[in-house]
């Protein structure tokens, strides 16, 4: 019957493939079946190591339901408070180092050698990682929340500074020429033509990274950079998963009321 | 338009005297707070140290020059194990993922009210722990290990994946949604024939985004254990064998590189 039909009307529809060339189609997935075989093949598991930790497994998810505040509270809140204090003020430092660089950064305001030395400065920084940089500088400035505020502020100058040009090299050139025609200087050209067109943006970006830097700096602190890092990771040794679970908590709720504020904020500037 | 008046000229201002002085007791209060942060820091600071830090720099420098290279060959199978990390972590987030947006966005929840904000909870949850920390986690469950760091990539990247893609799924083209209805489909050809290619190419890019990060947080995943290039840089600093941290770092650098060009190949190739 439907043979008939086809004969009748022709080819039937098809549901379109999502890569279009046959041979490459063929060749991604055998590609992809022969890495995920070798991969497997190489993963070693330790399934009854696996299974007699499940019950420690169990026993964390259930000290979710009743964490414990209390009883390491002068850890928690010391640990806590070193966080914030390094995430706040690694991003005013690296904001304002990051809108210099920005400006150098963006092709269409800064000379060329101007421009390779930014766009350098920003790819050092994009390609190291935060805690391998926390590892380097806790070597070098000893343990403690200098270090974690080095790092912070060093990872938030590639971050911001990279998206800060970019935001520049789209921006309108007629409004920043209306500034330039009217006599301005260099200063007065950035401030009245060129500021309030990415300001919106930079200010979205900054709240968005202070978030990303309240986050990583709970892990910086398993590197000996300061904050709430090294209290989770002594209650993780010593198995206090009701401990371990008040931390998290707190750094989701933080993590939230961050998102939330940043949310308004954005919602306010643009 | 704001003036200020004097000598009974106009001067044109930016800001009225009221935004002017609510303008800088707003960059008052930034500045106290940033002070007394720079306080907190400096306090917990050993200054000595501080100002031993070039010299200290220096010496670091000097033991870590040249990488010894031939310690290369000893580092191919934590590569490989940092790959697999990355790229099966990736594979099972966005296994987990796809349901997790599909029950978070809006148009597609089968419950706002109950099920929507369990998958915002899930995704929330995820996202703002790092992965170092859900190593951490998982080594004192399950041990440590290759293992251990897949599953810490895994349910670090579900968050990430799932907000994207539920956001992607709410901004889609609903008049195709509908076309698809009309002529009769269930509720899963509608699901696979009108949504699904709609969010396809968003799917494919995420995928490679966040494979690209991943590859950068497995490589320091091994600082707690969890396998990968990691281990070797624990144990090389742990023996200050300097050498061979500065080749650990170099081959990182280059493979995050290597990675991040081929997303940015992939990338280019879908949209």
């Amino acid at each position: 019957m439907s043979n008939e039909l086809h004969d009748l009307l022709g080819k039937g529809w098809k549901k379109q493939p999502f890569i279009k060339r046959t041979w490459l189609r063929w060749t991604i997935y055998a590609g992809f079946v022969a890495y995920l075989i070798a991969a497997f093949s190489t993963i070693e598991v330790n399934w009854s190591r696996v299974y007699e930790g499940l019950d420690r497994g169990a026993a964390f998810v259930m000290a979710f339901t009743r964490p414990d505040f209390v009883s390491r509270a002068g850890d928690i809140w010391t640990g806590m408070a070193e966080s914030i204090v390094m995430t706040v003020a690694a991003s005013v430092v690296g904001i304002a180092i990051s809108i210099p660089i920005g400006l150098g950064a963006a092709r269409n305001i800064a000379p060329l050698p101007v421009y390779l030395i930014c766009r350098g400065i920003v790819a050092i920084s994009r390609a190291l990682q935060e805690i391998i940089v926390a590892i380097l500088l806790v070597a070098i400035f000893g343990f403690g929340p200098l270090a974690g505020f080095l790092t912070l502020s060093f990872a938030t100058i590639g971050f911001l500074s990279k998206l800060l040009a970019e935001d520049i090299e789209s921006m309108d050139r007629v409004q920043a020429e209306a500034i330039r025609a009217s006599g301005a200087r260099w200063m007065q050209w950035i401030n009245y033509g060129v500021q309030p067109q990415v300001m919106p943006r930079l200010i979205g970006l900054s709240m968005y990274r202070l978030d990303i830097n309240f986050r990583e700096s709970a892990i910086l602190g398993l590197v000996g950079a300061g904050g709430i890092g090294a209290t989770l990771n002594t209650a993780f040794d010593r198995y206090e998963y009701d401990t371990a679970a008040a931390i998290l908590i707190l750094i989701i709720v933080i993590v939230m009321a961050l998102e939330y504020l940043s949310g308004i904020i954005r919602a306010r500037v643009q | 338009m704001p003036v200020l008046e004097k000598d009974d000229t106009q001067i044109w201002r930016r800001r009225t005297r009221g935004q002017a002085l609510t303008h800088w007791a707003g960059w008052l209060i930034g500045t106290a707070i940033f002070v007394y942060c720079w306080q907190q820091i400096s306090g917990a600071t050993t200054w000595f140290f501080v100002w031993d830090a070039p010299r200290i720099a220096g010496d670091i420098w000097t033991r870590a020059t040249p990488p010894r290279w031939e310690y290369i060959a000893q580092l191919g199978r934590p590569i490989w194990d940092t790959l697999n990390i990355a790229t099966l972590g990736t594979l099972m987030a966005l296994v987990m993922a796809v349901p997790v947006a599909f029950l978070a966005a809006r148009n597609t929840t089968p419950s706002r009210l109950f099920i929507r904000p369990i998958a915002l909870l899930i995704i929330v949850s995820t996202r703002s722990i790092n992965s170092l920390i859900w190593a951490l986690l998982l080594i004192a469950i399950i041990g440590p290990g290759v293992f251990a760091g897949v599953i810490a990539i895994a349910i670090r990247s579900i968050g990430f994946c799932a907000k994207l893609l539920y956001e992607a799924i709410e901004e889609i083209d609903h008049t195709q949604v509908e076309a698809i209805t009309a002529t009769g489909a269930s509720r899963w050809q509608v699901m696979a024939y009108g949504i699904v290619p709609q969010i396809l190419p968003a799917f494919a890019g995420i995928s490679v985004f966040r494979w690209d990060i991943n590859i950068r947080e497995s490589t320091v995943l091994g600082l707690v254990g969890a396998g990968g290039i990691g281990l070797q840089l624990q144990s090389s600093l742990n023996v200050l064998a300097w050498p061979q941290v500065s080749l650990i770092l170099l081959v990182i650098l280059a493979f995050v590189v290597v990675s991040e060009w081929v997303s940015a190949k992939v990338r280019g190739a879908i949209i």
